[in-house]
């Protein structure tokens, strides 16, 4: 069996933010990061998830964006919004009371139980990179319902071990999770580059579930720093539609920005 | 904004310029460079562009931060080479996330000596910072939560769209931690875009964050927070932001930027005159207005 090739090309990009997007579907409350992520929301508000209320750290629910932001702070998130409330109330009475259902995060290093490094590279007191650091990453790893992690793919990234724990993900005994009491149930999906992975319910380990169109399993393994899990079925994951990539290209990031 | 400055930021004091994105006090922070203050413990959030500019002029020691970086453009070069290399001269860190540093802001401001809150689980943060404590709350359920030490700073410096001259102080858009700060601070220095009538602050009181009861200075400093932004006022400077990261990335590049733009400048007024008008038009929004309400009168 053989589908028509389609006619409109895309970027790597472009199938991360279309595959991200559809995880969202019937979501409602979401956690929005910059860059990607802005993208990959706006767009599932668009068609599988039109229920999707916009949340950002800096304190906005229910962002109507005019303009693509670049920053989670920007001043088009706050125009038109539904709601602008203090960090505390945003941390503690959306995210911590357990409000948020979906929420993205990434990082400079992953684990195989989806466990994120943005804080060193290196050793904490001596660097050799100095990353950001946690921001709302950690809380946001700990409550939100369902963390979906978007990051290219690259041995230096998907790694054995993580130079440093920011934030938490599953720790490798599905008991222990269990028992953790967190409002949040850890990351369930993560998207690169090179395909989707899910994280497998008895081990919770990163599990390979589709590679995008043109990519090999050995592709996978040669950007990935453990021998990984790949699913019985390995699946390829749809391509954007021309519906997705038009909304992407004329509405979402016309400059090509995030998207290229 | 000189003797605000001259006033109230010793050497050696924890200075907090917070604002998260927006309402950031850039114009307080140069003149903080300027008057060459030594030995400062920087406290934000979210150190960015303005903390950059400081510690690579050398007014800090120390940084106590839960996110560092240049927001949607990528590093802060300056804060990096102190903590990558020691070069010039090492910075220490304390560092949080933004809810530990929310709540920090929290219980200074509620005069509690910390903060709990369900956060920091199973996360390397309390390790190298052993301030963040694990505790079981005392009632039946014995939940573990981590506390977190109260912040009072010496000083906050906050910026803010409007105050009356007493500095009854009014914000919209992003809210920050504008408020929480200036309660928790022993001094507190509020920058607005307009001094007004104490009437047009009385008229939608729901909008005041900080009452002019705890404000040590008022100073009025047009374009007070460029290249961050004042909702309504005018637009994130992104060009500025983008610029920055070349500025920065080399300590020449990087003094030699100060020595124009901050050293070269006598106060912020000569600093907004030098981008000229034009500049300044191209970031100004269209107006959005709110609704009103009615409070009603009751005589």
């Amino acid at each position: 069996m053989s589908e028509p090739a389609t006619e409109v090309g895309y970027s790597k990009s472009e199938i991360m933010i279309a595959a991200s997007a559809r995880l969202l579907g019937g979501a409602r409350n979401c956690f929005v990061g910059v860059g990607l992520p802005n993208i990959v929301c706006n767009l599932a508000q668009r068609t599988v998830a039109p229920d999707l209320q916009l949340i950002y750290e800096s304190g906005v629910y229910g962002a109507r964006p005019e303009r693509l932001p670049l920053s989670i702070g920007d001043p088009t998130l706050a125009t038109g919004s539904t709601s602008i409330v203090s960090m505390y109330e945003l941390f503690a009475y959306y995210l911590q009371r357990g409000h948020v259902d979906v929420a993205f995060l990434g990082g400079a290093q992953i684990d195989r139980f989806g466990n994120l490094n943005t804080t060193v590279i290196g050793e904490y007191a001596h660097p050799t990179v100095r990353l950001p650091g946690s921001g709302g990453a950690c809380e946001i790893a700990i409550h939100a319902k369902q963390v979906l992690v978007i990051m290219r793919q690259a041995q230096r990234s998907f790694v054995e071990q993580l130079h440093f724990r920011t934030s938490p993900g599953h720790s490798g005994d599905p008991a222990h999770d269990a028992a953790r009491g967190w409002s949040g149930s850890g990351p369930t999906d993560v998207v690169t580059d090179l395909g989707t992975y899910v994280f497998d319910e008895e081990t919770g380990e990163m599990t390979l579930v589709t590679v995008h169109p043109g990519v090999s399993l050995d592709d996978v393994r040669a950007n990935m720093g453990w021998d990984v899990r790949v699913a019985d079925e390995l699946g390829e994951t749809p391509a954007p539609s021309a519906a997705e990539l038009a909304l992407i290209r004329d509405e979402l990031d016309p400059g090509g920005i995030y998207t290229k | 904004m000189q003797d605000a400055v001259r006033a109230l930021v010793h050497d050696g004091d924890t200075v907090a310029i917070e604002g998260f994105t927006h309402l950031i006090n850039f114009a307080a922070g140069h003149e903080i460079i300027r008057q060459r203050r030594r030995d400062l413990t920087l406290a934000r959030m979210t150190p960015d562009v303005i903390y950059d500019q400081m510690i690579g002029a050398g007014v800090a020691r120390k940084l106590i931060f839960s996110w560092m970086g240049n927001p949607g453009v990528g590093n802060l070069h300056a804060v990096r080479r102190r903590i990558e290399k020691a070069d010039p001269a090492p910075l220490e860190i304390e560092e949080y996330s933004h809810f530990g540093m929310v709540s920090r802001y929290m219980a200074g401001a509620a005069n509690l000596p910390f903060f709990p809150i369900r956060s920091y689980y199973e996360s390397d943060i309390p390790v190298v910072n052993p301030k963040i404590v694990p505790m079981r709350s005392p009632y039946e359920d014995a939940t573990e939560v981590y506390v977190v030490p109260a912040l009072q700073p010496d000083v906050a410096i906050v910026s803010a769209q409007r105050a009356d001259d007493s500095g009854d102080t009014q914000i919209w858009g992003l809210l920050g931690c504008q408020k929480e700060v200036a309660f928790a601070a022993k001094r507190v220095i509020v920058v607005v875009e307009e001094v007004v009538e104490e009437s047009v602050i009385r008229r939608d009181p729901n909008r005041t964050v900080i009452p002019g009861a705890i404000v040590d200075a008022v100073v009025e400093e047009p374009f007070g927070c460029h290249p961050s932004f004042a909702q309504g006022y005018y637009d994130r400077d992104n060009r500025f932001y983008l610029e920055w990261d070349r500025i920065a990335k080399e300590q020449a590049t990087l003094d030699a930027w100060l020595d124009e733009w901050v050293y070269g400048t006598a106060n912020h007024s000569e600093y907004v005159e030098k981008f000229g008008d034009a500049y300044w038009d191209a970031l100004r929004p269209e107006p959005a207005m709110s609704g009103e309400v009615d409070y009603g009168r009751y005589a």
